[in-house]
């Protein structure tokens, strides 16, 4: 009787994308288990959230928390969850492969003296213990991992499986744990945001990814026209990233995000092992390059070999003229 | 201002391979860590700026000395290398432990990490150190400046919209992003220069660490099978001119229903 928990990231009192597919594989271990289901909401509008998590089947304990801006610091999220954690001792503990997910994940490890599996693009039972699947060393290579003794932390990728609601919904209750051991002050002395901030890769249907050969700052305008056609994102490579012509919340890659898109469209980027990490796992690649011995030639599903500058203009008034 | 800068040596990245029991194999050609550079580099411009000393700190095997004479030359000021046989298969929970350990015994202001590395790819490492030495933690930093008090440090992390700015008293640990700006290059002078800086080395004896605690034996996770990816259908190549080859994507695309 395996107790799987999953633990909710609210945005502006919502809870993201990533969290309903945590739920989702929480309510599938504990069925694959003969388990329970649980996933922990922290933030001021827990029990809001909670009700849109309980529709995904598991039982959702809401704990209204102080948020400063938009979301839950980590450092408010964490000691909370680690007071439940520490008392129900659940066996697996599915946190979100995110920026805060990885903060609330480090802390809990260290506290709860618990494992982690990092970066799962799919978990499934087996042997009383979750195996989990990931790719590895630029993707040459795809692991299945297990803790040695059972119990541990998972950060989960986006996309290992889509959230749906579950026949029943699960219970909700609401919990005001005296967080253990707080973390040190770290004080949030602003939030700011930055203006045209643009939508956000992470969760996007489509995503359309400028390289080097965008050439320039005003050539993203044909590569935002094209995302903008098919209602996705702009990404980008290190070296647009580097040479200022996108934010670094917009690269994808090994040091940027990791994203499964379900259409990837790369042009003008050669597909260099570090930028493939990021995104080799989307659903159908597309790459426009003028070369046709680019790396990405490689891992790509359709290659269209040619000027990127005459293609895309085109593809976006297709794109538009289909989509009406 | 002393900063303590954490350097993981990683294999190449393109050349890594496992070794024995799905491990992987470190025994050679070790670089710094990528993400680990700009915040030495971060560390080193701080100092330059209002004064002090870096000392790097690696766990890891002989090879690692590597990554390190490479930091030397950039222009840390030491550096401590955590190495003991019984070290080797250690997972993230007995590295964060150690790496506590030698921390405890160094005297700073601040404790720099990278985001995370290209080999392991966790990211967490640097989370669960701060959480067992009870230091404040400013993770994701595009920034980092001392606080005007001189007691505290400021730092903006970035967030989906942009960055929030985050300030705590110091000893804290920074972990770091590429934001941060492009390391510098070893230069000739400093590649001299390393030759003559001090590295220490510290066995698990010295960390009073019980050995039983780490490496391979202990470790907490383990890994069951690896194998290459199945191969990726090969790729439909179209090299029409423009118009024809747009309506060839676009029937592509709508064969899978993308558009
Ligand atoms: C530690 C480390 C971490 C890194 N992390 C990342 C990361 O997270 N993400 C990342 O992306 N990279 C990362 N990199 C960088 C990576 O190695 C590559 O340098 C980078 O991805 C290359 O970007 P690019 O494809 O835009 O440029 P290039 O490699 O220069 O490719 C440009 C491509 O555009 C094509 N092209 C040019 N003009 C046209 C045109 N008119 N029409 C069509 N095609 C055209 C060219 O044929 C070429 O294939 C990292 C590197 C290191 C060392
Ligand atoms: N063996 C190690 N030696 C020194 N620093 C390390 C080591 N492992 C991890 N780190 C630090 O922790 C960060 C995150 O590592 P990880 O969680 O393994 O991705 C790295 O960027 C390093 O700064």
């Amino acid at each position: 009787m395996a107790a799987i928990w999953a633990v909710a990231e609210l945005a502006g009192g919502r809870p993201t994308r990533l969290s309903l597919e945590l739920a989702t594989l929480a309510r599938q271990l504990a069925q694959a288990s003969g388990g329970t289901a649980t996933v922990v909401a922290v933030g001021s509008g827990a029990a809001g959230a909670a009700k849109e998590l309980a529709a995904l089947g598991p039982r959702v304990i809401a704990v209204e928390a102080p948020t400063e801006g938009d979301r839950p610091a980590a450092s408010v999220v964490a000691p909370r969850l680690a007071a439940l954690a520490g008392e129900a001792r659940p066996d697996v503990l599915l946190v979100s492969a995110s920026p805060d997910g990885k903060d609330v994940a480090g802390f809990l490890s260290a506290r709860l003296d618990l494992p982690v599996l990092v970066n799962a693009a799919g978990v499934r039972w087996a042997d009383g213990g979750p195996v989990v699947q990931m790719s590895t060393f630029g993707g040459r290579l795809g692991t299945d991992s297990a803790f040695t003794h059972g119990r541990g932390i998972v950060l989960v990728r986006p996309g290992t499986v889509t959230a749906e609601p579950a026949l029943a919904p699960g219970a909700v209750e609401t919990a005001d744990p005296a967080p253990s051991a707080e973390l040190p002050p770290v004080r949030v002395v602003e939030r700011v945001v930055q203006a045209g901030a643009a939508a956000s890769i992470d969760d996007a249907r489509v995503v359309v990814a400028g390289g080097r050969g965008v050439g320039g700052p005003e050539g993203f305008r044909i590569v935002e026209e094209l995302a903008d056609a098919f209602g996705g994102a702009v990404g980008g490579t290190r070296a647009v990233v580097d040479a200022g012509w996108l934010p670094y919340s917009q690269q994808i890659g090994q040091t940027g995000k990791i994203i499964k898109p379900a259409l990837y469209v790369a042009t003008g980027i050669s597909g260099a092992i570090q930028h493939k990490v990021g995104m080799q796992t989307s659903g159908t690649i597309v790459a426009i390059n003028r070369d046709p011995d680019a790396p990405i030639v490689e891992f790509a599903d359709l290659v269209v070999v040619g000027d990127l500058f005459e293609i895309v203009p085109r593809l976006t008034a297709a794109v538009r003229a289909r989509r009406g | 201002m002393r900063i303590v800068v954490l350097v993981k040596a990683v294999p190449i990245v393109g050349n890594e391979r496992l070794g024995d029991g799905f491990r992987v194999d470190r025994g050679s050609g070790l670089e710094p860590n990528g993400n680990d550079e700009y915040v030495l580099e971060a560390a080193l411009k701080l100092t330059e700026a209002h004064g002090g000393e870096v000392t790097l700190l690696t766990m890891g095997p002989a090879a690692a000395a590597d990554a390190l004479r490479k930091g030397l030359a950039m222009g840390a000021t030491r550096a401590v290398h955590v190495s003991d046989e019984a070290l080797a298969g250690s997972c993230a929970r007995a590295t964060a432990e150690v790496l506590a350990a030698a921390l405890r015994r160094l005297e700073y202001d601040l404790a720099f990490a990278g985001a995370d590395t290209s080999d392991g790819q966790g990211g967490i490492v640097a989370a669960a150190i701060a959480a067992r030495l009870g230091l404040p933690y400013l993770s994701y930093a595009a920034h980092i400046e001392p606080g005007a008090d001189g007691a505290t440090v400021r730092v903006h992390r970035l967030s989906p919209a942009g960055y929030d700015v985050l300030e705590a008293p110091m000893p804290a640990l920074v972990m770091g992003t590429q934001v941060l700006g492009e390391p510098r290059y070893p230069s000739l002078r400093g590649i001299m220069q390393a030759r003559g800086k001090e590295t220490l080395t510290w066995s698990l004896a010295d960390l009073g660490i019980d050995p039983a605690r780490v490496g391979a034996a202990a470790a907490t996770t383990r890994v069951l099978t690896a194998a290459p990816p199945p191969p990726r259908a090969g790729a439909t190549i179209i090299r029409d001119a423009p118009d024809v080859a747009v309506e060839r994507i676009v029937d592509f695309l709508a064969a899978r229903s993308l558009v």
